[in-house]
């Protein structure tokens, strides 16, 4: 039985996952901003077998609320080894580029609210010598491309800041996981025309549950995503910068 | 717009706008246009046309998937409505409860059971589906909400149970399990010569076997006309030191030929043989549920071996009395024909009434096939098979049905007037229309 905060638990991706921690039995405790969705999603997961779940409601941007969330999940829980960080916006990438505000709101809720969030995170589980961490990054994040790169760039930088962290907790027992999903078939990607790489949020789901039993340290979702990205990665800059991806 | 809003048999086409109902809380989401038209979808495993609104729109109400509440010793469970049958079982059969009343695949969604009002092998013990769901909420266009039970707005409750989904948007509801004491069935399969047998058998079985369904030969004419197989079961108390498992294996028909695999030739052959796959004599065994409740679940996408032209289902209930003698000369013109079906069920329902104005059962027996669309061939052998339920006083089940008349429809089926008038005004389907003989 773990004791998991997820952050953002009325997301497509963090509902699949809490099903399957809930059938394992595991206790939880659920944050999103909305009460009423995270209502029904704190049934589902009790009913499915959740030992217990407790809900608080929280807008990430208020960081002022972060350290009492994380005091109050750990006092639910008995205790926390576990949390997952499932929240997000796609930002419209042209709106960005017309406006200084859109970007700067897409890079407070995808970058520095999880931020907020990790530095207390890490000094409590860092103190307390165990903990793992896992946290949705974005294959969007490996490289900066025309079509969404303010939203690449919250996440890319999230999975830089990840990475130090992993690096620095590492001594001290606690576990970082960047998970860096394809394309999933979830409300942000409704208007997207899906094709043969897009997969359900279950997929994902079972790949986060892998990942924090195998000790894996940066997961791309599904698999072959690290492939694609390696070779999207490969292309020479000055090639790169003509195409139109 | 994508494959996936077809109904099971591919059979008709339709084209419609698909929007998600994503929160049971959220509000209906209605097309623009006020001249436009909604229906709710839930697992497209209806055959016809119900589950469609050709240039209108659906309501897919899929995401609508999680539980609710479970009262592990009472056994009511209250959930959404587009949670699968298969996601209850996966959740209750291991904490001792069951579905109170099954259809022949476990794919299917809360609300598509209440809204065709689905029966199973246990009809003659427990009704249909409807009469277990003591409570549910419907969603109105005009953003209203009614929990709906029979003390609550009991006249949408009888509408919306066997309503077509055209009363609004079931959006959780209630079902009282049924306890188990193991996963398992113990079965007697039985093989059986003549229609007379089967009739014996069912009469014999009812009393004592819950669950009692035949599959039948429909190519087999003359003396050995009727003949099949009888299956019977009850859930089974104790469980073996080492019980049977669902198999894991699931084959799945990847993309389907481009001409049906169905033909006379082809279903002679299958027919024969699974007759003759079971010994004389009862066979006793005892079985996973899944096997027993859900043959063809095994088989992923198996709509598909019919071919880019579908396929159609026909199933009809007529009253006891004339029973037997209406299956046999629907049997007869079938096999004159030549046109053999793959699948056929035979069944004899109970007394068990159900709450819905439109449910398909009778006291009665029932007999469900399908065809491959050969065109108008088919269709003049169907027509053929209504004169004979007609002239018996039966009628046709609205979920599997493509091309009935809506004389034979509106006639058989007098509490239509009533549901109708409870119709959400901006609910509409295909097999509506259709009854009507409006021009879509
Ligand atoms: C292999 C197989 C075996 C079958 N065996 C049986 C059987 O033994 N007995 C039997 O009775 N049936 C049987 N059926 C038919 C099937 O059980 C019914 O057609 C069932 O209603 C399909 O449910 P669905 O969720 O796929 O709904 P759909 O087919 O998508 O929709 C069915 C109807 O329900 C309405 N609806 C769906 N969701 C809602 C909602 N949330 N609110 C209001 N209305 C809604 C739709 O508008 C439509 O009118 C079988 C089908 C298959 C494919
Ligand atoms: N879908 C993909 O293809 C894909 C690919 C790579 C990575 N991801 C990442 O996966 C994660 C989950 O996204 P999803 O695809 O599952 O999408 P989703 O279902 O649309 O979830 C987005 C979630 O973020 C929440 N949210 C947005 N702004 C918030 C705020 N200010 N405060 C609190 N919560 C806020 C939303 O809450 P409400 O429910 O209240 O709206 C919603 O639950 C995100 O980090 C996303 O970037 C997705």
């Amino acid at each position: 039985m773990r004791k998991i905060l997820i952050i953002g638990a009325t997301s497509a991706i963090a509902r699949a996952t809490a099903r399957r921690f809930a059938a394992a039995g595991d206790r939880l405790f659920l944050v999103a901003r909305q009460a009423e969705r995270l209502q029904a999603v704190a049934d589902d997961a009790s009913v499915r077998g959740a030992e217990c779940v407790a809900t608080a409601v929280m807008e990430a941007l208020d960081d002022s609320r972060h350290a009492q969330i994380i005091e109050q999940a750990a006092e639910a829980l008995d205790g926390l080894d576990t949390v997952l960080f499932a929240y997000g916006t796609l930002p419209d990438q042209s709106a960005c580029e017309a406006s200084f505000e859109q970007t700067r709101a897409a890079i407070e809720i995808n970058l520095l609210s999880v931020i907020s969030l990790l530095t207390i995170l890490a000094n409590r589980f860092e103190s307390q010598g165990r903990g793992c961490i896992v946290v949705i990054s974005s294959v969007a994040g490996d490289r900066g491309r025309q079509s969404n790169y303010v939203y690449g760039t919250a996440k890319g930088a999230l999975t830089l800041f990840l990475q130090g962290l992993r690096n620095r907790l590492h001594r001290s027992g606690v576990r970082v996981i960047t998970v860096k999903p394809g394309f999933v078939d979830t409300p942000m990607t409704a208007s997207f025309k899906k094709g043969l790489l897009w997969v359900s949020p279950d997929t994902i789901a079972r790949g986060i549950l892998n990942a924090i039993d195998s000790g894996a340290t940066v997961v791309y979702l599904p698999w072959f995503w690290r492939y694609i990205m390696l070779i999207i990665k490969a292309i020479p800059e000055s090639l790169f910068r003509r195409l139109s991806l | 717009m994508t494959h996936r809003y077809t109904s099971w048999n591919r059979y008709p086409r339709a084209t419609q706008r698909v929007r998600l109902q994503r929160w049971r809380f959220d509000s209906l989401p209605l097309p623009e246009e006020a001249h436009e038209s909604a229906l709710p979808f839930g697992n497209g495993r209806s055959y016809g046309d119900v589950c469609l609104n050709d240039g209108g729109s659906l309501i897919d109400a899929r995401p609508l998937d999680r539980f609710i509440a479970f009262d592990q010793d009472s056994g009511l469970l209250r959930c959404e409505a587009g949670v699968l049958l298969d996601e209850i079982l996966a959740l209750t059969v291991p904490r001792g409860w069951f579905l109170p009343v099954t259809p022949g695949t476990r794919f299917v969604t809360v609300g598509g059971a209440i809204a065709n009002d689905v029966h199973g092998k246990n009809h003659h013990r427990a009704g249909t589906f409807g009469c277990h769901v003591p409570a549910f909420e419907l969603l109105r266009s005009d953003g209203s909400r009614r929990l709906c039970s029979p003390e609550s707005h009991p006249e949408f409750y009888r509408a919306t149970i066997g309503g077509l989904g055209l009363t609004g948007l079931i959006t959780w509801a209630e079902i009282r399990l049924r306890r188990i004491s193991t996963p398992l069935i113990e079965t007697e399969t039985q093989r059986y010569d003549t229609l007379d047998a089967f009739f014996e058998l069912s009469a014999e079985s009812d009393a004592r076997f819950e669950q009692t369904v035949a599959w039948i030969d429909c190519l087999a004419g003359g003396a050995r006309l009727g003949r099949g197989v009888f299956i019977r079961g009850n859930h089974a108390e104790i469980s073996p030191s080492q019980p049977p498992r669902p198999s894991r294996r699931r084959v799945r028909i990847p993309v389907g030929p481009p001409f049906s695999a169905i033909n006379p030739a082809t279903l002679r052959l299958f027919n024969a043989a699974y007759f003759h796959g079971h010994p004389p004599g009862v066979q006793r065994d005892l079985v996973h549920y899944e096997p027993f409740f859900y043959p063809l679940d095994g088989v992923g996408d198996w709509n598909r071996i019919y071919g880019p032209r579908g396929f159609l289902q026909y199933q009809f209930v007529v009253p006891r009395t004339v029973g037997p003698d209406a299956v046999r000369e629907i049997l007869e013109r079938i096999a004159q024909a030549g046109v053999g079906s793959f699948l056929a069920v035979l069944k004899v329902f109970g007394d068990p009434v159900s709450p819905g104005l439109l449910s398909f059962p009778l006291p009665g027996v029932t007999l469900a096939l399908d065809f491959p669309n050969a065109g108008r061939k088919t269709f003049a052998l169907l027509d053929q098979l209504d004169a004979v339920v007609r002239q018996a006083g039966g009628r046709i089940y609205p979920a599997k049905d493509a091309r009935m008349c809506g004389e034979d429809f509106f006639a058989r089926y007098p509490h239509w007037p009533r549901l109708d008038a409870l119709r959400d005004p901006r609910f509409d389907s295909s097999f509506r229309r259709r009854m009507r003989g409006d021009l879509t």
